[in-house]
């Protein structure tokens, strides 16, 4: 009874203080919702981009602001636990009146708030690379499409490396699996023959690679070059290079080239067995560019620690904030529609030495970037497209979605309209 | 006669201060070097393969560091003037060495230097080309590896360099790999003659092994029908071979996956299987014992690298002793009140186990923590055609000294038998004078403890973040319901079970479903055997 009472005392607290919240803002502030988890296991991934998102608007802040008006971040924190992202989603837009989300790491977590920003008619700013087949008027997709990562990775190995036989090896869910889909594809669509093709999923956090690298080692003793196309998820990445170097595979003899892995994850581990592993994304913190010098000063600077990296998706919120002020600053308000409208076409620097555009399908695009990891942890770039990328939202490569297009512009407006059919398939991706 | 004589005098005195280290910068640089060198710097790795394929190919005492400083990713150029060093890191700064006498020379910051970056092919073709280089040199140790990355490379424009090197080769397992080398070049030249390249096959099939194997089965589809016939009869061969090797390697997997089950359920086997506490936090005690072994690293790289590779050696007392601290004082501060409550102690532990999470978050960050494995825990060895790598084999030796140890504590020492008696039965054991409250807190610490030893190990396999015990705490109360709870041997059966039958389910059924299938197995187990594979006898079941 009296745990009871606790309880009742602590919710009620809970409420006042959020009802505090909204109310004690100033109304000329314009507010910024951070979602990203600060606890749970995202936290790893995440806080970092709450840090970056947190120094974009105090830099912005010291340049004036936006419309005259100073900029204010609401953090919250949805703990890696998919149904609270929605939860904290709608808290942000309708206690606390944001005109702007920023956050999302794992699909799942983006899939579980699309639902709110369409109902509320909100934006949602998404930095990290993902499946791709969606595509929603509220959401911006800052992070790369598939076709600005696997397949231009899938590309190289081909060309440069040789590679003739691939392992897809990947954790256990949506994004992996699609990816892979689209990837099988496109092999099989160059000519790839079915049985120089290994799939592999294993589950989340999987530490125990002995088998499976037993198997990718048999795999690749048929006397074809073979390549392990990794879309492993973040943590499980270090046992499974671990592994890998163990038992004696150099990436001369096997290359990993990975989409999940970044300098964040390499941090945590003595990168020296792994020189020569792969990965594609659209930013290395060893770009050597002035924009990107800056922006590494200024990191260091704000999180007061010469020793932290930057990665990809940090890259994805500073275009993504940056198109946003555009945006807002072209529009002349915060509206969600005004904004939707005067974003499509908007194109800033981006920290690889050039621009970056929205497009009509709220993608945006990049130059595609292969990097080998070097014994200090950075990646070395080895390839880069000669041009940007267009995010592509449907894939050309799987036959659901090959005759989507998507164009948010008036008058189509339409996440994923059919060319074959000529019709709107509906206001949600998917 | 006498200027033929002053001449070699000034070879030799010219030879001598070269390799004395005297010598230092590019004043002699051969002029053949020179534009090559030049080439190196691109971003074009095709003009920059065939400038170190040219480089390769001249007689000068700088080539062969040149390649190797190229090749291990260390070779800079020094923006001023043009002249390559290797440079070593030094904080922001790179100090800058000469290339041929390692002395030396300045210490410039980034910005003045400028890296010559290679890719993986360009990384293959130096090691080919050193090994030719290298085949004859003094180090058999740099002449074995030389006939590796050969027998590797399958460079055609080594072979007489190897020819040559298999005569004057005095150590058999030397010549061994030559010959396998000269024999898989042969293999893939398509214009030497029909009866060497089967005698080829024949040589690479006596060596055997898996990467003979992938030799062997690149030559399948070759234009000459006999020769394509004779590879491919080989690779099956060997095939075979390696099949029945695959069995003994899938056990050893096991192995292996049942003493890191083991550990992580060792401790929980006394706290839970003795004592009877359901403890969600052993997997968060299993973390802060990663931690410390994290700190303790983190101490000794900056101020005694030295020491590094006993590292674990001082972690692990350390880990144990604080982790155990940390046991009695969750034993102290809440699970005493709770005894006999299992759905409140579960609740607690678990509420615990988000504070030890939440703590470990803060103090540390979110961020996987670098935890390095000393050298003795790097690589593996090849027994037959198993695999072994020495991280697992040493944490399959720990799993069983640290089983010895608990079981030699629990049963041949006095504060063992107070343990037993006091979970036996505890009143009576009250009324014999065993101060019942004290060893339960000890009991608590020692199970804590063991899973802090846990986390020391399981540190040289997983990542060390705060999440690194909510993966093994689902494992760990498998094991111990599976073993039979209150019973150490049954912890140890139950895991090495576990491990073996998932090692042997993954191959066929997936990494995925394997777990599932471990699972249900365990769930119908349980139905059919509510007590486990030991279940206790005795009154004590009863209470």
């Amino acid at each position: 009874m009296k745990s009871m009472k606790l309880m009742g005392a602590a919710i009620a607290g809970l409420v006042g203080y959020t009802g505090v919240m909204g109310t004690s803002l100033a109304q000329d502030t314009i507010k910024v919702g951070v979602l990203h988890s600060l606890s749970g296991t995202m936290a790893i991934s995440e806080t970092t981009l709450k840090d970056a998102m947190l120094m974009l608007i105090e830099e912005q802040n010291k340049k004036g602001g936006i419309l005259g008006k100073q900029l204010e971040a609401v953090v919250v924190d949805p703990a890696s636990d998919w149904p609270l992202f929605a939860e904290k989603a709608r808290e942000l837009i309708e206690v606390s009146k944001v005109d702007v989300v920023f956050g999302c790491w794992t699909s799942v977590s983006r899939k579980s708030v699309l639902p709110v920003f369409e109902e509320l008619n909100s934006l949602l700013f998404y930095p990290v690379q993902y499946e791709g087949e969606e595509s929603q008027r509220n959401v911006f997709y800052t992070g790369a499409a598939p076709n600005q990562q696997a397949i231009p990775a899938v590309d190289y190995l081909a060309e440069v490396e040789g590679v003739e036989r691939w392992v897809l090896a990947g954790t256990d869910y949506v994004y992996p699996r699609t990816t892979n889909k689209i990837l099988e594809t496109y092999l099989k669509d160059s000519g790839v023959a079915e049985e120089d093709i290994m799939i592999n999923y294993t589950p989340f956090g999987h530490s125990d690679w002995q088998t499976i690298v037993a198997d990718i080692k048999a795999f690749g003793s048929a006397g074809k070059k073979t390549a392990v196309v990794s879309t492993i998820n973040g943590d499980a990445n270090v046992p499974f290079y671990k592994e890998l170097a163990n038992q004696g595979i150099a990436a001369s003899d096997i290359p990993v080239v990975a989409f999940s892995v970044g300098e964040e994850e390499l941090a945590g581990i003595d990168t020296g067995p792994l020189v020569g592993h792969l990965a594609a994304w659209n930013y290395f913190m060893s770009v050597d560019t002035p924009e990107n010098a800056e922006f590494i000063k200024a990191w260091h600077a704000f999180i007061g620690d010469e020793g932290r990296v930057t990665n990809d998706p940090m890259e994805a919120h500073y275009i993504g904030f940056n198109m946003w002020v555009k945006a807002v600053e072209k529009a002349g308000t915060t509206a969600p529609d005004a904004v939707i409208d005067s974003i499509v076409g908007v194109a800033v620097p981006n920290l690889t030495g050039g621009y970056s555009a929205m497009m009509p399908n709220h993608h945006i695009t990049k130059p595609v970037l292969i990097g080998e990891i070097q014994d200090d942890g950075q990646f070395a770039t080895v390839f880069e497209t000669p041009g940007l990328v267009v995010g592509d939202a449907w894939s050309d490569y799987l036959p659901d979605s090959k005759d989507l297009i998507s164009d948010w512009r008036a008058p189509m407006s339409c996440g994923n309209f059919n060319t074959a059919s000529g019709t709107c398939g509906g206001m949600q991706g998917q | 006669m006498a200027s033929a004589l002053r001449l070699m005098l000034f070879a030799g005195l010219w030879l001598g201060l070269t390799f004395g280290g005297a010598h230092s910068g590019f004043a002699q640089t051969n002029p053949q070097l020179t534009p090559l060198l030049e080439k190196l710097d691109t971003r074009n790795f095709k003009q920059k393969a065939d400038a170190v394929a040219a480089i390769a190919a001249i007689d000068d005492p700088m080539v062969v560091p040149l390649l190797k400083t190229l090749g291990a990713g260390d070779l800079y150029r020094r923006k001023s003037d043009g002249t390559y060093f290797r440079a070593i890191r030094k904080g922001s700064a790179f100090a800058l060495h000469d290339l041929v006498s390692g002395d030396e020379v300045e210490t410039l910051s980034k910005s003045a230097v400028e890296r010559i970056i290679v890719n993986n092919s360009m990384r293959g073709q130096i090691d080919a080309l050193l090994g030719s280089l290298t085949l004859r040199s003094a180090d058999p140790k740099q002449r074995l590896s030389a006939a590796q990355s050969l027998l590797k490379e399958r460079d055609p424009s080594g072979l007489n360099a190897l020819e040559a090197a298999i005569e004057a080769e005095e150590q058999d397992h030397i010549r061994d790999v030559m010959i396998a080398a000269r024999s898989a070049i042969v293999l893939y030249d398509t214009s030497a003659a029909q009866a060497d390249r089967l005698e080829a096959v024949a040589a690479l099939k006596a060596r055997g092994g898996r990467s003979m194997m992938s030799l062997l089965s690149g030559a399948a589809g070759d234009q000459d029908p006999e020769v394509a016939d004779a590879a491919t009869a080989a690779a099956a061969a060997i095939d075979k071979e390696l099949q029945f090797w695959a069995l003994g390697q899938n056990v050893l997997y096991g192995l292996s996956l049942g003493s890191v089950l083991l550990l992580a359920a060792i401790g929980l086997a006394i706290t839970f299987g003795v004592m009877g506490v359901i403890n969600m936090a052993h997997g968060e005690l299993v973390m802060l014992g990663a931690y410390t072994t994290f700190v303790v690293q983190d101490a000794i790289r900056s101020s005694a690298p030295h020491l590094f590779d006993y590292s674990l050696l001082i972690a692990a007392p350390l880990a144990f002793a604080i982790v155990g601290l940390v046991g009695i004082a969750i034993e102290r501060g809440v699970v005493r009140f709770l005894y006999g409550r299992p759905l409140e102690t579960l609740l607690a532990t678990w509420g615990i186990s988000l504070l030890l999470q939440q703590t470990v978050r803060s103090i540390f960050g979110p961020t996987n923590k670098e935890v390095g494995n000393p050298s003795w825990m790097t690589g593996g060895f090849e027994l037959g055609y198993l695999t072994i790598t020495y991280n697992r084999m040493w944490i399959l030796v720990f799993a069983l000294a640290v089983f010895a140890g608990l079981l030699l504590l629990l049963k041949k020492t006095a504060i063992g038998l107070q343990m037993r008696a006091v979970t036996q039965n505890r009143a009576m054991a009250s009324d014999m004078g065993v101060r019942s409250g004290m060893v339960d807190a000890m009991t608590f610490g020692l199970g804590a403890g063991v899973a802090g030893l846990a986390g020391v190990a399981l540190s040289q396999i997983d990542n060390v973040s705060p999440n690194l015990g909510q993966g093994y705490i689902v494992d760990s109360f498998m094991v111990v319901v599976f073993g039979g709870a209150g019973n150490l041997w049954g912890a140890l059966a139950g895991a090495f079970t576990l491990g073996i039958a998932n090692k042997f389910l993954e191959p066929f059924s997936g990494a995925v479903l394997a777990k599932v299938l471990v699972l249900v197995f365990i769930i119908l187990f349980i139905q059919k055997r509510p007590r486990g594979l030991f279940p206790l006898k005795g009154r004590a079941v009863e209470s």
